[in-house]
């Protein structure tokens, strides 16, 4: 009995077993889709027309990248990712550098700031919207009144900063948490012996800190991308939508939801994919060196 | 001395700042909740000094709408997270204790699935959903949920098992275990850490998670995040109602993301940072 259990064909093919089910779910929920969608982008689907599916090329590209709407939603996505990205990792490493050096209640100073993270988006983006950049009642316009501005009415006059502050908000926790993280594994000798050297606070961080903080931030700027590119719902409760704020997951909603128009629409998916497996080059590699350490 | 320890209190002084700055909008809502409509749209808003009232949660607690949509957060969250670890657990104890030469591009590839943004799988899904009747169900989310969260389920209990001696399980083997008791004996008790921190981490993520849960739910299987985006029509603005249902729907999750933050980090950067 026991004997062949322990052979190793035995094992590989018990491992594979055991894999098995797990590829299987991934493979049909990513390469079937993936599939789907390019050839719904080079057919003539419309979900209103009867009729076959014509090949039809690339005049769905075509008429996806003339659509008004098309360019705005792509500066859109990559000025969203853009200021979120600076902003949740500025404002994360300057809290985890403060995280690193307090002294009391640690514990909570962590729940504190990891908290936003958890708060599901739609939650998020309504509390900020009404609660805080409300106009005439909302917490901002009450403080700009108090500073002698004008309120802003920040979704009519700068909706997609207004939804990548909100989205930053929710990543700012993820930025800090995991540099805070790589900081506190950063070898405090090596500090130590620079600042024995007579090397300043300031370079000691651009010159030791900050090397070392270069893959987690690395990591950071892809993992935030990939969530990025599909942020919907911060959108879809504040502006619903329209040129001003539509990123390429709202407008392929919308190319289906109003339009109907299935290839112009997966078009834009695939385009977002293509973007998205730009950035995923790097993340693996970075990971692939990490399991390999 | 004395100067690091002056600067030691301006920096915990800092980061305390710094960190009820980053909590503020939870804590103004949280605050809000107990106000009534009129003082939560006061100008000047007040702090302390108004009529604490539990009336916005007795309303949102009373309506249908939340309990339905709790009832459906819970399913898909518990039976997406379950579905993962189900099939992770397997996956990741085969990687970790059988290795073959193809583990490593396993792995890998369990990852770069991650990398299909959902928007490029809207449209199939969309369509197949509608075709085969799982559109607003249970069941449709569950799937979409458990297969994006797997790659992180795999990676964490991949690594996870990698810090359990092979050594141990081998003796148990000599000493004559079966597998199901090098397993359930064995292993479980020293996994059931990471087992638990995944699994809370995984469904943390699945309860939060806007874009699938938007998109393929109406009204049978909406969740808590639908219940909370359909907050966001004109006639459904009231603040301090929807500053109490918004506590509502976090809390759960706020708790459980608490008590496994340090394995978010691994978990979410696939253990490149640690």
């Amino acid at each position: 009995m026991s004997a062949p259990r322990r052979s190793r064909a035995y094992l590989a093919m018990r491992g594979r077993l055991l894999v098995a089910p797990a590829v299987i779910l991934l493979l049909a929920a990513s390469l079937f889709p993936l599939f789907s969608t390019l050839r719904y982008s080079v057919i003539d689907y419309r979900l209103l027309a009867s009729g076959p599916h014509r090949f039809v090329a690339l005049a769905n590209y075509g008429r996806l990248f003339a659509a008004p709407g098309f360019l705005p939603a792509l500066w859109n996505t990559l000025g969203l990712i853009g200021m979120v990205l600076a902003i949740s990792i500025g404002a994360g490493l300057g809290l985890a550098l403060l995280l690193e050096r307090a002294v009391i209640g640690r514990g909570l100073l962590r729940l504190l700031v990891i908290s936003p993270f958890f708060v599901m988006p739609p939650v998020a983006a309504l509390l900020w919207k009404n609660l805080l950049m409300q106009p005439v009642s909302g917490l901002f316009g009450w403080l700009s009144a108090l500073l002698g501005a004008a309120p802003l009415d920040w979704f009519a006059a700068a909706p997609l900063t207004a939804i990548a502050l909100i989205a930053a908000w929710q990543w700012t926790p993820f930025a800090c948490l995991i540099l805070l993280t790589s900081l506190q594994s950063f070898d405090r000798e090596q500090r130590e012996a620079a600042e024995l050297d007579g090397a300043g606070a300031f370079a000691v961080f651009r010159w030791l800190v900050l090397p070392h903080l270069a893959r987690p931030i690395a990591i950071v700027v892809m993992m935030e991308t990939i969530f990025l590119l599909s942020l919907f719902a911060e959108i879809f409760v504040t502006t619903g939508g329209g040129q001003a704020s539509s990123n390429l997951a709202f407008l392929v909603y919308s190319q289906v939801m109003f339009q109907y128009d299935i290839g112009a629409a997966s078009a834009a998916g695939i385009v977002a994919v293509l973007f998205a497996n730009l950035v995923a080059f790097f993340l693996v590699r970075a990971v692939g060196r990490s399991l390999d350490a | 001395m004395r100067s690091s320890r002056k600067s030691s209190v301006l920096f915990t002084l800092a980061a305390w700042c710094a960190a009820l700055l980053v909590a503020f909008p939870l804590l103004w809502a949280l605050l809000a909740s107990f106000k009534t409509e009129l003082e939560a749209v006061a100008v000047p808003p007040s702090l302390v000094w108004f009529d604490w009232t539990l009336e916005n949660y007795r309303a949102v607690l009373s309506g249908s709408d939340y309990g339905a949509a709790l009832r459906n957060s819970v399913l898909i969250a518990g039976g997406s997270s379950a579905l993962a670890l189900g099939l992770a657990i397997p996956a990741a104890w085969a990687m970790a204790f059988a290795p073959t030469a193809r583990t490593r591009g396993t792995l890998l590839w369990m990852l770069s699935t991650k990398m299909l943004p959902p928007v490029g799988a809207l449209i199939p899904i969309f369509l197949f959903y509608r075709d085969t009747g799982l559109l607003d169900t249970h069941l449709g989310v569950i799937l979409l949920l458990a297969a994006g969260n797997l790659p992180i389920a795999a990676w964490m209990l991949y690594a996870n098992f990698r810090e359990v001696p092979a050594e141990i399980l081998e003796a148990a083997r000599m000493d004559g275990a079966s597998l199901w008791q090098e397993v359930a004996v064995v292993l479980a008790p020293m996994a059931l850490p990471g087992l638990a921190s995944t699994f809370f981490l995984v469904f943390t993520l699945a309860w939060n998670e806007s874009f699938w849960s938007l998109n393929v739910t109406s009204t049978d299987a909406a969740p808590l995040t639908a219940f909370i985006a359909a907050w966001s029509s004109p006639q459904g603005l009231f603040w301090a109602r929807l500053s109490a249902a918004s506590m509502l729907a976090i809390a759960p999750v706020l708790v459980i993301g608490w008590f496994c933050q340090r394995q978010l980090v691994r978990g979410l950067t696939f253990g490149a940072v640690k």
